[in-house]
């Protein structure tokens, strides 16, 4: 009987996660209009209008492309620095290995809003303000320590017998990496892109500072919905909605390899 | 040469890094001479000879701000005592 | 599993070097050197010593401020770490449920933070919002905007829902990780589930659930966006933490010299934080190591 009781729990909870979205998906669905003038727990005369005002509008929906490339852009990056680095430290011994571990977590964990200004004087130097590149280097900042330390925790579960009977059978380093070692990982590898995806989709502060036209994220433009008028509620709802769609597509994706992921993994 | 004026340099701020990457290089050249030992020492944690230069600067740092926010003494003071702290840590830490 | 030595080792980690010191050790090099100057614009800049420092440290705004950070801290880790263990136990261990729970779960974790900020801002709202309207309904006061407590109490709401999966997700990795004979075995011994959970399952959470409160720890620390779109600091100031002050300071004010100051106390005391979270972490795998493996790394 317990558990009926722990199911209940769970579905309230569940329920405590969705109506507040739910009640976001109500709003997109209304004009500006109507849901300031009346109180409906549902809307009365569904419209797309402001879906379609956004997706046939340019400048919001490349704010999804911009987003879009940066988060692509910073995954492959991030997993491409932190695959060897994350086999360096799970299987060699060397001078400093565990500071400089240390080190790389300490950057996961600095406040963003400690590098804004440094960040933008470093980028307008080198030119990249307001280029993807720009947004993807800096979100490297958290997700690089991420990745290696996800990635070390994989690798670390991975007998080093694999290692060495490649090498007895002449296999040379970058061959046995690519066509051994990364299989034999590919979860990990799967769970650490989901998490770069996610910290790089979810931040604002940094892709907001270092943008302002070209590459401006989804979520920066969203702020035009503040108009002389007052906001635009049903529009804000609207972009809400979308930038809510790729997160949950990619959690569908990798939905059998979270639960795994997560217990062989570290994060 | 990109410039690089705003990272406003100053002689105090060089001469500070300068100083950690000194130690950083100094630290690697003894590591190599005498490799450390980890060991459990008065703080009661198991360090290793890095580890103890990391927490005495950490330390001292603290040291520092408590120095300048309490009192209103010359900073310098502090250094001295954050010095001394940093001896101490890697000594018996 | 013993590590060995090997030249190779630095040539692997030398592009996580280059991209994190681009990424991190120059602006923290800036960040150093504005902190000791008065800066009035480019070219224009007097060295002041430890000045910034000093009025950084009296500051009684940032006193404020700070303290509003650890009672946030604090409470938010009160409420999600033993809700998120709780949920972590009645998930469904097979069947078409687990999906479905794992998506659900993980579906605030992925949702942008200002959009996070917004969603509940329209929640909240008593005129046009779910939640705000069924609190008028009952009666209750509800002003967010102009009310301090109820401020905070949307603040808290709002980081539950957005936080708490991620502890759930955790622990319930943690759980799975259990052999499941070990339970059964405790639950043919007539134990009853707090027994179970309190000697069986919660000491092998230990390592998943430190990962959790640090994770939770740092993160609640430098929260910045989600209060920004929802309360921007107020009413008043009743909800301004640290990085919204700091951002106040440096992006509002300019005022570069204490807002870097700023920056760098805030830095150390996440450093000391990092630390207690390493050695956490570390403690628990050199107690699995044999021993020797000591003189491993320096400097």
């Amino acid at each position: 009987m317990t558990l009926r009781k722990r199911h209940v729990g769970l579905a309230l909870y569940l329920g405590f996660l969705l109506v507040p979205i739910g009640w976001m998906l109500n709003m997109s669905l209304r004009p500006t209009a109507d849901i300031l003038s009346t109180f409906r727990l549902l809307p009365m005369d569904p419209s797309l209008e402001n879906y379609r005002t956004i997706l046939g509008d340019p400048s919001w929906y490349s704010g999804y492309l911009n987003s879009l490339t940066y988060v692509g852009m910073n995954t492959a990056l991030s997993l491409l620095v932190a695959l060897p680095a994350a086999y360096a430290f799970s299987r060699y011994r060397f001078l400093g290995d565990r500071h400089l571990f240390f080190w790389l977590l300490t950057n996961r964990m600095a406040p963003p809003a400690v590098f804004l200004l440094p960040f933008f004087q470093l980028y307008s130097t080198f030119g990249l303000i307001d280029t993807h590149l720009a947004v993807a280097l800096a979100h490297c900042l958290f997700n690089v320590p991420l990745a290696v330390w996800i990635l070390e925790g994989f690798m670390s579960s991975v007998p080093r017998e694999i290692d060495e009977m490649a090498h007895l059978d002449g296999y040379s380093f970058p061959r046995f990496f690519l066509t051994l070692f990364l299989p034999t990982i590919g979860p990990g590898v799967g769970v650490t892109a989901f998490f770069c995806f996610m910290f790089s989709w979810v931040e604002l502060l940094l892709a907001r500072t270092l943008t302002t036209v070209q590459a401006k994220p989804i979520a920066a433009v969203m702020t035009r919905t503040v108009s002389a008028t007052g906001l635009d509620w049903g529009l804000l709802a609207a972009a809400g909605m979308l930038t809510i769609v790729p997160g949950a597509l990619v959690i569908w994706f990798v939905r059998r390899h979270l639960a795994k992921g997560l217990a062989l993994g570290r994060v | 040469m990109i410039d690089l004026e705003w990272m406003a340099w100053t002689l105090p701020t060089a001469v500070f890094f300068a100083g950690i990457a000194a130690l950083l290089v100094g630290m690697s050249v003894w590591q190599h001479v005498s490799p450390t030992r980890r060991r459990r020492g008065a703080l009661g944690l198991s360090t290793t000879r890095g580890d103890r230069v990391f927490l005495g600067l950490l330390a001292s740092a603290f040291l520092q701000l408590a120095w300048l926010g309490l009192t209103p003494f010359s900073p310098w003071i502090a250094a001295g005592l954050g010095g001394v702290l940093l001896v101490w840590i890697l000594r018996f830490g | 599993m013993n590590r060995t030595e090997h030249p190779r080792a630095w040539l692997l980690v030398a592009p996580v070097l280059a991209v994190v010191a681009f990424s991190a050790l120059i602006p923290l090099m800036t960040v150093v050197n504005y902190s000791v100057q008065d800066i009035f614009g480019p070219g224009q800049r007097v060295f002041v010593g430890s000045e910034w420092f000093r009025e950084i440290l009296r500051d009684e705004r940032l006193h404020a401020a700070f303290g509003r950070q650890l009672l946030f801290t604090a409470s938010i880790l009160a409420i999600e770490l033993p809700l998120g263990v709780a949920i972590a136990l009645s998930m469904p261990t097979r069947g078409p449920g687990v999906s479905l729970t794992l998506v659900t779960l993980a579906l605030p974790l992925l949702v942008p933070w200002n959009v996070v900020g917004t969603i509940w801002l329209i929640f909240g709202r008593a005129d046009i919002g779910l939640g705000g309207a069924l609190l008028h309904g009952l009666g209750l006061e509800w002003n967010y905007a102009q009310n301090a407590a109820d401020a905070w109490a949307l603040l808290l709401v709002m980081d539950v829902w957005h936080w708490t999966s991620l502890v759930a997700l955790l622990a319930y990795a943690g759980l799975r990780a259990i052999p499941e004979p070990l339970r059964q075995a405790a639950q043919i011994d007539g134990a009853s589930p707090w027994a179970i959970f309190r000697h069986v399952q919660l000491p092998k959470l230990r390592g998943v659930l430190t990962i959790a409160l640090l994770l939770r720890l740092m993160d609640s620390f430098v929260i910045y966006t989600e209060p920004f779109v929802l309360t921007g600091g107020g009413p008043g100031n009743a909800t301004t933490f640290l990085s919204q002050y700091l951002a106040q300071r440096a992006v509002g004010q300019f005022d570069l010299g204490p807002a870097a100051a700023f920056s760098l106390i805030y830095f150390l005391i996440i450093l000391a934080l990092c630390f207690g979270f390493f050695t956490a972490l570390t403690a628990h795998e050199l107690h699995d190591a044999p021993e020797g493996e000591g003189g491993e790394g320096e400097a």
